[in-house]
């Protein structure tokens, strides 16, 4: 697979600390939810980094759209988030990734899907979320997405709105730092309890997708398992350091 | 061709005519691994150093630490094109583990705690080239870093300065390590820019 | 600066320079301790240097990927096989 290039369209800014990148690419082979890009920057002086993304957007031709949260230190994501305008190019490589991916019109039983996020592990999720929102067959979906606190959110609006739309998206929020005042939300690590509570029972035998920082993924991992989720249908991806890949 | 993308820098890099080719300095100390990083308890922790013929010698943490050490300044160059410049170590001379040793080896396989190998001719070890590094920049060496204890070989390429070091195989013949084995330069001169096969 | 373990999904963009099918979803069994799993299931750590890939069950090394300029290098001995679904082309009308 070879690298493509992508001119940039538009950025919006999701929160503080992200942005989401319009990318328009010619050639694009379309791609499954939960599929990944490689990004390669090259500068004047011929130095080249490359980092992998998750695409965020459900397929629309030769459209793609990156939601990039700033890393600490990171000289792609700080790259990514503060400088890139419309009419920049970049390249990608893609998509990639065919294990942690969700198929609307996969054949077989009839599976419910649960989405498990910490931070930035949404964005491969929204994919899912937004191609079930344009797909025919509704499965009905339930995510639990895990951030810090409310300014780190992603798709907030978007996802009350789907939401809201059909009754076949149900989403909890579970904040670990500060939940928005006066609010119910719960505050704390995702726990057994809320995955149980928020999440299909075991018995319905859901397809799982977690995403997130390696350790998220692992405890989330662990828990469902413990809630008697067979760990054959639980997918997982790994983002090394909170906000993205290294 | 790969395209420029406006505006992209990257950072904390600049060229330096007297870098090895195609190195750039970094003002931090980047960690790159292979695994996950090894903890080693201290009360448990050994060197051995072993013969061709089989004759081995170790130490222990303590015996480690009495032996005379030296506070060294050296450059480090990482394959992956980085350097770091007048790094301060404090470790044992490889010529003061090799004192009295008898062997008509030629290389030496390094191994580590975790796994990792790496080799290198025996001549490189000496003469003041190489050194067991337990402490950086005044301070005990993090498990990031190879902590405890490292193999430190600054004329050659970092991967050559195992990390973890805990084993030290004399040999007639010259082994592969680790990413000798799958694609890196069999010697590592970062001065040739040996950095690949055939390189 | 503490390099993290990422899983066999972050293997898919470099192999998809080599393998016309993703092998990511392949699953594997581990030479060493004979279990198996996908490969996206593996322990990775990557970084410029190359990418390792690790049992999660035992740790031991079942894949090396190395870059460098016009070449890679690939090793597969950590594995003793891989089970690949190969989509079914689409006959030609």
């Amino acid at each position: 697979m070879t690298w493509r290039v992508a001119t940039v369209v538009a950025v919006r800014p999701e929160n503080a600390r992200a942005v989401t990148i319009v990318l328009d690419v010619p050639g694009w082979p379309g791609h499954l939810a939960g599929q990944h890009v490689d990004v390669r920057l090259t500068a004047e002086d011929g130095y080249q980094a490359q980092r992998s993304y998750s695409i965020a957007s459900a397929p629309d031709g030769g459209r793609v759209e990156l939601t990039v949260v700033e890393v600490e230190d990171g000289e792609v994501s700080e790259y990514l988030t503060t400088v890139v305008a419309a009419g920049d190019q970049l390249e990608v490589r893609g998509p990639v990734g065919g294990w942690f991916v969700w198929r609307p019109d996969a054949p077989g039983p009839f599976r419910p899907v649960m989405l498990v996020a910490g931070g930035s592990g949404l964005v491969p999720l929204m994919a899912m979320i937004r191609t079930r929102a344009e797909s025919a067959a509704k499965v009905p979906f339930r995510l639990v997405y895990s951030v810090r606190d409310p300014g780190s959110l992603l798709y907030r609006e978007e996802l009350d709105r789907l939401s809201r739309k059909d009754g076949g998206l149900h989403v909890t929020f579970a904040f670990t730092r500060t939940a928005p005042p006066g609010s119910a939300w719960r505050t704390g690590r995702i726990t057994a309890r809320l995955l149980a509570e928020a999440g299909w029972p075991s018995v319905d035998e859901p397809d799982v997708f977690v995403c997130g920082p390696t350790g998220f993924v692992e405890s989330a991992a662990n828990l469902l398992v413990d809630l008697g989720h067979d760990p054959q249908r639980i997918r997982t991806e790994r983002f090394g350091s909170p906000g993205g890949r290294p | 061709m790969a395209i420029v993308s406006r505006g992209f820098k990257g950072r904390g890099r600049s060229s330096d005519p007297e870098l090895p080719p195609g190195q750039y300095l970094v003002t931090d100390f980047p960690v790159l691994s292979a695994g996950p990083t090894p903890r080693v308890d201290l009360r448990r922790w050994q060197l051995r150093l072993t013969t061709e013929t089989g004759d081995t010698q170790s130490w222990d943490w303590p015996a480690l630490l009495a032996l005379p050490r030296e506070d060294i300044t050296v450059d480090l160059h990482c394959v992956t094109k980085w350097s770091k410049l007048g790094t301060r170590w404090t470790g044992i001379s490889l010529d003061t583990l090799l004192d009295g040793v008898t062997t008509t080896a030629g290389f030496a396989l390094v191994g580590s705690y975790g796994g990792y190998t790496t080799n290198l001719p025996l001549a490189d070890l000496r003469d003041g080239q190489a050194w067991i590094a337990f402490s950086y920049d005044g301070e005990e060496l993090d498990p990031e870093h190879g902590g405890p204890a490292r193999l430190l070989v600054p004329h050659l390429y970092l991967w050559k300065s195992a990390k973890w070091v805990n084993e030290i195989r004399l040999q007639e013949h010259d082994t592969p390590g680790f990413w000798e084995s799958v694609g890196y330069h069999n010697y590592g001169d970062p001065w040739q820019e040996q950095r690949y096969w055939g390189d | 600066m503490t390099q993290s373990r990422l899983d066999g999904n972050a293997l898919a963009g470099n192999l998809s320079e080599i393998f016309r099918v993703d092998i990511t979803a392949a699953f594997g069994q581990c030479t060493h301790c004979k279990n198996g799993g996908p490969v996206a299931e593996t322990w990775v750590f990557a970084s410029e240097a190359g990418m390792v890939a690790r049992c999660p069950v035992c740790a031991e090394v079942v894949l090396r990927l190395v870059r460098d300029t016009g070449r890679a290098w690939l090793d597969l001995s950590g594995l003793d096989c891989l089970q690949i679904a190969i989509p079914d082309d689409p006959q030609p009308a």
